[in-house]
Order: structure tokens, then sequence, then C-alpha cells
């Protein structure tokens, strides 16, 4: 058996638009000083942090080995310094195969980005393509969700009124959300009238623009005993690599991340997922997506995510209390901050927001063009 | 970010990535763009244990990992829409002023539909299952924009 690994403790920035004033590293230091002033760690070579996790994006930073900037805030000179550049949560997966393989017993997990400093986010994910079949016809992760909204669309019972409530409900459930405080409150009505981005996909179905960061300390059982009063296990993890080319995959039918649930179902001992979480965060990056992913994750029933929402099926499963990416949370860092978001929850620290006596939670992450990567996290309390 | 931060003094600088490239194609690749662009066929590769015509081609199968190097088959220029969405986001990685419709099409033998601008036809107008056909592009690019566009089949 595999010794348990915990998040003891969670900091993030707030995400809003433009941060212009504030480098990433400055970003990634108000998220580090928290973690450290909750678990009393340090980077001494002895007893402190075993290892750094950074997780950013080239592009994005606009520098190559975008981690080497950031080294000095991670207390990674002349340590061990690891990077994701892939969506955040893989840093959770990567922090609790380091422990569990017993390389250390401690690991910092700090992603940051800055969506403003690119003219273009959308010319950002074009350069996830291929340069000769996919990028000369101007692919981007919009386009693609665009693709993958009309082919679920087509298959599921979820019409423009839905996507519109979950956007509204994204609004609202921002609103409890300190880190959110720019989110957009929007009616129904205005949702419905926004103009479409890529057909059925609307502009206010699109997760905002933002710039923040988060992070987490994770300990071996022992250790996360010791210094965190509440730790949450991370108790199943599982992920799944769909196929790159759009036309290779069947866009509505959810494969990778049926795989990657299924993988970390059955690592938690879950057989059937229904009904087993108490708080449940998607990466919704468009609004098609929450009920979408929530189908995937086998926790609506396949092509009735319509009737889910208007059964107020979001409020029922506590799904995205937090606003989810609709609110604002830079691509790659969203399934990082759905993780964040469900330990707060399973620590009782989510504030307004908190759902009371939550003891086990989902967190999703996804990356690539229409869902081509996912990643899922179930986490626990004792 | 403390909400009475002084930005008194504090500045932003323009930068910019550019930074040219030589993308090697591959050799199915290469063999799938010299044709396209010098006989203005299109080839797929299939995969003798899936039965799968893949296109764009590839090296290997990704299901049963066989190698579809010598595997060719050519497919028709001619196919139906499957699937659609109408970029409306102005920007400048893309090829086209919008609106422009991205449409995925499968092409007659494939079994993996390619996406591709479908252009003659009012967005509005576009329907799954429309049988288009590729206009081929009068000056290479070297790239799967070779075909320059699609449009729909004359009645």
């Amino acid at each position: 058996m595999a010794r348990r690994v915990g998040i003891c403790a969670v900091a993030q920035t707030t995400y809003q638009r433009d941060k212009w004033h504030e480098r990433f590293q400055g970003m990634a230091l108000e998220v580090l000083e928290p973690l450290l002033a909750q678990t009393g760690l340090d980077f001494s070579e002895d007893k402190g942090i075993g290892m750094s996790i950074s997780v950013s994006d080239d592009i994005f930073d606009a520098r190559t080995i975008s981690d080497n900037g950031m080294t000095d805030v991670l207390g990674a000179h002349m340590r061990c310094e690891e990077k994701i550049a892939q969506e955040g949560i893989q840093a959770l997966y990567y922090g609790l195969a380091a422990i569990q393989g017993g390389h250390v017993d401690t690991a910092l997990v700090l992603g940051h980005c800055k969506e403003s400093q690119g003219q273009s986010r959308n010319m950002v994910t074009h350069m996830a393509f291929d340069p000769f079949y996919t990028r000369p016809v101007g692919l981007d992760f919009t386009a693609a969700a665009g693709l993958q909204a009309q082919a679920y669309a087509d298959r599921s019972d979820v019409g423009d009124t839905h996507l519109a409530d979950i956007v509204a409900r994204a609004g609202r459930m921002a609103q409890l959300n300190p880190a959110t405080p720019e989110a957009p409150v929007l009616t129904r009505e205005e949702v419905l009238a926004s103009p479409m981005l890529a057909d059925p996909i609307r502009a206010h179905h699109a997760y905002p623009v933002s710039d923040g960061a988060v992070g987490m300390i994770l300990a071996a059982e022992e250790t996360a005993l010791a210094i965190c009063d509440h730790p949450v296990w991370i108790t199943g993890v599982g992920n799944c690599m769909d196929s790159f080319f759009l036309g290779d995959r069947d866009l509505a039918s959810n494969f990778a991340l049926k795989q990657a649930a299924a993988r970390a179902y059955q690592r938690a001992g879950i057989d059937q997922p229904r009904d087993r979480f108490d708080v449940v965060e998607v990466s919704d990056q468009f609004a098609y997506q929450q009920p979408m992913w929530m189908e995937g994750l086998g926790l609506v029933d396949e092509g009735c995510g319509g009737a889910w929402i208007a059964g107020g099926g979001p409020d029922a499963m506590n799904v995205n209390r937090s606003g989810g990416m609709l609110a604002g949370n830079p691509l790659i860092l969203g399934g990082l901050v759905r993780a964040a978001e469900v330990a707060l929850q399973l620590m009782g620290l989510a504030g307004e927001r908190q759902v009371a006596d939550a003891r086990r939670g989902l967190a999703h992450g996804v990356m690539g063009p229409a869902g081509q990567f996912h990643s899922v996290a179930i986490l626990e309390r004792d | 970010m403390q909400s009475d931060f002084d930005t008194s003094d504090c500045y932003t600088i323009e930068g910019k990535l550019a930074l040219p490239y030589t993308y090697f194609a591959g050799r199915v690749g290469s063999r799938f763009i010299t044709t396209l662009r010098d006989q203005h066929k299109i080839m797929g590769v299939r995969c003798a244990a899936c039965d799968t015509v893949f296109v764009p081609p590839r090296q290997t199968c990704e299901r049963c990992l066989g190698d579809l190097t010598d595997s060719w088959c050519e497919v028709g220029s001619r196919g139906r829409v499957v699937n659609f969405t109408v970029v409306r986001y102005p920007d400048r990685h893309l090829p086209r002023p919008v609106p422009f419709v991205l449409a995925m099409i499968l092409l007659e033998g494939a079994d993996t539909p390619i996406v591709h601008l479908l252009e003659g036809i009012p967005p509005e107008q576009v329907a799954v299952d429309m049988a288009v056909e590729a206009v081929f592009a009068e000056t290479t690019t070297n790239t799967i924009r070779d075909i320059d566009h699609f449009k729909p089949c004359d009645a």
C-alpha cells in the first residue's frame, strides 16, 4: 500500500483581466508566502520542502524554459526543481508520484500564468497545432471548441438557454469567491444576446482572459499530520490523452474523460461515482463543457445535460461553487485551481461558498483542443 | 495584490515572439503534400489491422501500432460535411476575414474527416451532410492549403 499524500495548504491570487503592474514572479510570491506561513515549512536542506514543481507555459510567458525565471521564488536554487508545461493539475499528479515513490516527503506546487501578456489567447493556442494540416486552416482552441460544441449539441439536449443559465450561475457563484472579483454577473438574457464567437459558442460562453497564480503544499501522511490540522488526501488520480487530429476523434463521445475518470475512480475504490461527491469542480472553459464533462464523469446521464441544468443539478451536486473557469482562470491553471477549490471545501476554508460537511470531492482538468487531454483527481478528508 | 498598490512610475515594455522556422514534413507527410501539390490527389493510409483509412496520413496506426508507411490509398476530392463552426472573431492567425466556416469534411473513401475552410456558400446555409468538393490552390504552400478551400458540389 503506497503511503497517503495530503494537500496541506492552498493559496491563490485573485484572477483578473490584466495584472499589468505585477510580474509573474510577484504573483508567485503572493502564493508562496501564505503556503509557508500555513505550514511552517521552509527551504532548509534537512527538514524543508523536498522539491518544487512549477506550472507555466513558454508561449504564454514568451520565454522558453519558462521556469528558469521562477527558481528564486520557488526556493529552487541548488535544489530539486521540476516544471509542468501541461495543464496544472498534472503537478498534483507529479507531486503525488514523487512522494508516494519515496523521493521526497514534501512538495511545493506553484503555477502561474498571465494570459494578458499576449495580444491574443487564440494566437497562443493556435501554436498547439501542427504546421502542415491544422495550423494552415487557422485552428485554435476556440474554433476547436466550436466544433465540439456543435457535435455535442447535435447529440445532447443542451440548448442555448441552458448554456446561458450556466454562465449566469457561474457569475452568481463567483460573487462568493474572493479570488474572482471581476467575474461578470450576467443575466440569461444578456448571455443569449451576446454575439456568436464560433457557433454555437457565444462570446459570453467563453472563459475570461485572466492573470493569476495558485499553489499548494503536498506531504506524505506523517508529515501532513504534523504540519496541518486538516489535510486533504489525494485518493485517486487518472488521466487520458485522446488523438491529436480532431477528425480521428468522436468529439461528442467524452472518450478521454471517461478513461481518465475510470482510472481515478478505480484507484479511489469508487465503483459507482453517482452521489459519491460532496463537491465537484470541472474545468468549463466554455459553457457547453460543464454538462458535457459531467456526463463524461458519469455523474449525469449521457445526453441529458440540458435536463440536468434545467432541474437545478449544478446546485444540487455542488458543481463549481467557485464559479468555475467561466469566472476566470488562466487556461493552464484551470485544473489546478479546481483541485485547490475542492481542497478548500474539504478543509472547511471555502468561506461564503462553503458546502457543509464536505468530505469527498472531484477536481477535473482539461488541456488541448476540444478536450484532448483530461485529468481527474479524487480528494477526501478523514 | 493590494488594491492600494502604487503604480506611479510603473511601466510595461512591448515585445514579440517572431521566429521563422523550417519544419520537415516527415516522409509520409512529404509524399502526401507533393502528391496533393503535383497531382491534385488526396492520399490517405489504410491500416489493414483495423481497416481504417486515415487522412491526413501518418506513419503509424495509433490504435494498432502497425507501420502504415507504404499503405497508401487515394481518397476522393469530394466528401460531405460532418460538422462545422463559423469563426466570427477576427485574429491575425486566421486565414480569412471573418466570418468564415471551418468544417469537418469526410472525404470519399476516408474514415477520418479533416478540418478545412468551406466557402462559396453563406455560413447560415451550411448544413451537415452537405456534399462538398476540394478547390485546389493555384500557388503552393506545401501544406494542406494546397487545397485552397472546399465548396459545395455543383448540383
